[in-house]
């Protein structure tokens, strides 16, 4: 047994017993969708006609619909992948590395986490494919046989690098997650009434039973994944920070980037878990598992990274400086008073200024504060990105070639289409999957919840035989 | 073969070991335990043996970087060489990214379809639970009986003894 300080806050409020989680998560899954999810979803639907409308405009007239030009030829599309890909890491360190370091509070929010992982590896997915020009020809970034395509793939890239790590991200997710809902899949399934319902949640749930050899697999499964993940996570950013630092663009060709990036994927991460999860909590009735010591602890992440994110620029700025070179000087200079000095300070307002705020516990532990400041903070990672990729290479050595982009609707209209692609999903998953981890919140509920329970063997101590049911049932 | 069980229903985890402990103790041998969540500590009372999946994860990695270095080396070194960014055709640092990634995917896959196998979780509609509340809120303890060998009224008075809040027969049909 774990001994808990009676100073910590419960992690479960309210009283709940184990049916009461298995209601509540659910409630949501049973029941009819309601007005208000249908009409997230009408608008989500909105947002993936758009998408679909931009990529088909995309893929008929090329990429000559995006705003690119010779000179920036890498812009909104980039800014999206990497915006995509970091949103995706909270989830990842959620489940993962909080699992290592035995933080309970992970339990109630890693299952929507990770979906968020999964669903934004998707919509970052859709960028470097888009920007091919040639999606159907996406196969060529395997390995194939030089017979095939054209030579080997080059192994030296980063852009290939980044196909492995998006690609194994992704598929070692998608199981993580996977294997967390197997036993969520068997509850609802023992409790469908409907036999569409028992049939599609039997074939999800793999024909769990929750046997004690099982759930010793599965625990040692999660561990192992976990220490898999943990790495991998952290690769996929440094990788993707790589795209630019290998590079011998100014601004770009740095080695400070996969640390930087690191720390700021996941507190954009962090801010888009709490966007989500505020909404959540309150649409399906999750007070009692997501609490405001949840939110708190989010946040407490989120100063972490946002405080790094913030030395990282400073350091930054002064290595351009220090380094003597007069290209990497300009292109900071260029950065903070240049023609994009908007994006700059805008992102030094959202990413370094409004996480600061968390440092007062009133504020860490209001929603609304908390909400509004999510989202300054994404807005502020989406500026991050473009300040780095659109600044660094709209100036570049010859001024003769010096271009500004600016985006075309077709760009906005990705952009703004993933957005619609990835709420659909996320309510999708919201109405048929079970978003809080129930197996795992029961097991924390003994020792993190508000009211203790002690079922009493004494009561059944002294029971007869009369008590003996015999109603014998027979399988199939 | 038709094969009777008897389940007892426990509902708190801490009063399920204790009972296991007993049981076992009294020389009855239990067939499994389901419960709605991973109980700790059900290891060791009911004797279940270290998963061995962790070593299949570590083979399953061994193989994956194998695999990505040999392909690299082979596709950049030996079948169609070419000079990059001035590097050797062999340039190990370059290959670091691409071979932790193969080590990850192959190790991951390997583990959890092995569990997939040896937990025989597949995706299909036929569901064998002995009670349907083990997956929501109780902990189902499940003893196998031989008709005319085991005494049932001694296992019920075990079981009840030992906390059990109901105990059941069910029949599974093979």
């Amino acid at each position: 047994m774990q001994h808990v300080s009676p100073i910590r806050e419960p992690l479960v409020t309210g009283g709940k017993t184990y049916h009461d989680i298995t209601e509540d998560v659910c409630r949501q899954v049973e029941a009819k969708p309601n007005a208000r999810w249908a009409a997230a979803l009408a608008v989500a639907l909105v947002g993936l006609a758009i998408f679909i409308y931009s990529v088909y405009r995309t893929l008929w007239y090329g990429i000559g619909e995006w705003g690119l030009n010779k000179t920036v030829g890498w812009a909104w599309d980039i800014t999206n992948f990497v915006w995509w890909v970091g949103i995706g890491h909270a989830g990842t360190l959620i489940s993962a590395i909080l699992l290592l370091f035995r933080q309970k509070w992970r339990t109630s929010i890693n299952r929507a986490a990770e979906a968020m992982t999964i669903f934004a590896v998707i919509c970052a997915a859709m960028f470097p494919v888009l920007h091919m020009g040639r999606p159907w020809l996406a196969y060529w970034v395997l390995p194939l046989p030089n017979t095939f395509g054209s030579l080997w793939v080059n192994f030296n890239s980063p852009l290939l690098w980044d196909v492995f790590a998006i690609s194994t991200y992704f598929s070692v997710s998608l199981v993580f997650w996977y294997i967390g809902l197997i036993p969520d899949f068997a509850t609802i399934r023992d409790r469908a009434t409907g036999p569409i319902a028992r049939r599609a949640y039997a074939f999800l749930s793999f024909g769990w039973t929750g046997s004690a050899k099982a759930w010793s697999r599965y625990e040692t499964v999660s561990l192992i994944l976990a220490g898999l993940a943990t790495p991998l996570v952290l690769s996929v950013h440094t990788i993707v920070s790589m795209d630019f630092a290998t590079s011998v663009i100014p601004g770009w060709h740095t080695t400070i980037f996969p640390p930087y990036f690191v720390a700021g994927a996941i507190f954009s991460g962090f801010a888009m878990v709490l966007t989500l999860m505020i909404i959540t909590r309150k649409v399906f009735f999750l007070e009692n598992y997501i609490t405001l010591e949840h939110v708190e602890s989010m946040n407490k992440v989120i100063i972490l990274t946002g405080s790094i994110v913030g030395i990282a620029y400073t350091t930054e700025f002064f290595i351009a400086w220090y380094s003597g070179v007069e290209y990497e000087q300009y292109a900071f200079i260029n950065r903070a008073f240049g023609p994009y000095w908007w994006a700059y300070w805008s992102m030094m307002t959202c990413n370094v200024i409004t996480p600061q705020l968390f440092w007062f516990r009133k504020i860490r532990r209001s929603l609304t504060a908390t909400f509004i400041i999510s989202i300054f903070v994404n807005i502020g990672m989406w500026f991050e990105r473009f300040v780095i990729i659109v600044t660094s290479l709209h100036r570049d050595f010859l001024p003769s070639s010096w271009a500004m982009f600016s985006p075309t609707i077709i760009d906005i209209g990705v952009y703004v289409g993933t957005i619609g692609l990835f709420f659909t999903l996320f309510l999708l998953f919201a109405k048929f999957f079970p978003v809080v981890n129930m197996a795992e919140v029961k097991a924390i509920l003994k020792s993190s919840s508000e009211v203790k329970h002690h079922h009493g063997a004494a009561a059944t101590m002294h029971a007869t035989d009369k008590d003996l049911n015999s109603n014998t049932h027979r399988n199939e | 073969m038709n094969k009777k069980f008897v389940l007892g229903i426990y509902d708190d985890e801490d009063v399920l070991l204790t009972a296991i402990e007993n049981i076992r103790a009294a020389g009855t041998k239990i067939y499994d335990v389901f419960s709605p969540y991973p109980v700790h500590g059900i290891d060791d009372v009911l004797g279940i043996k270290r998963s061995r999946l962790p070593i299949v994860a570590f083979f399953g990695g061994l193989f994956g970087m194998s695999f990505a270095l040999w392909m690299q080396i082979w596709m950049m070194g030996f079948d169609w060489p070419m000079i990059i960014g001035g590097k050797p055709h062999i340039a190990l640092p370059s290959f670091i990214p691409v071979t932790f990634e193969l080590t990850v995917l192959v190790s991951a896959f390997s583990m959890v379809i092995t569990f997939f196998i040896v937990s025989k979780l597949k995706p299909s509609l036929k569901v064998n639970v002995f009670d349907k509340r083990s997956t929501d809120d109780k902990f189902v303890m499940a003893i196998e009986v031989k008709d005319g060998v085991t005494n049932m009224t001694a296992l019920n008075d075990l079981l009840r003894s030992n906390g059990a809040i109901e105990v059941n027969e069910k029949e599974v049909v093979k």
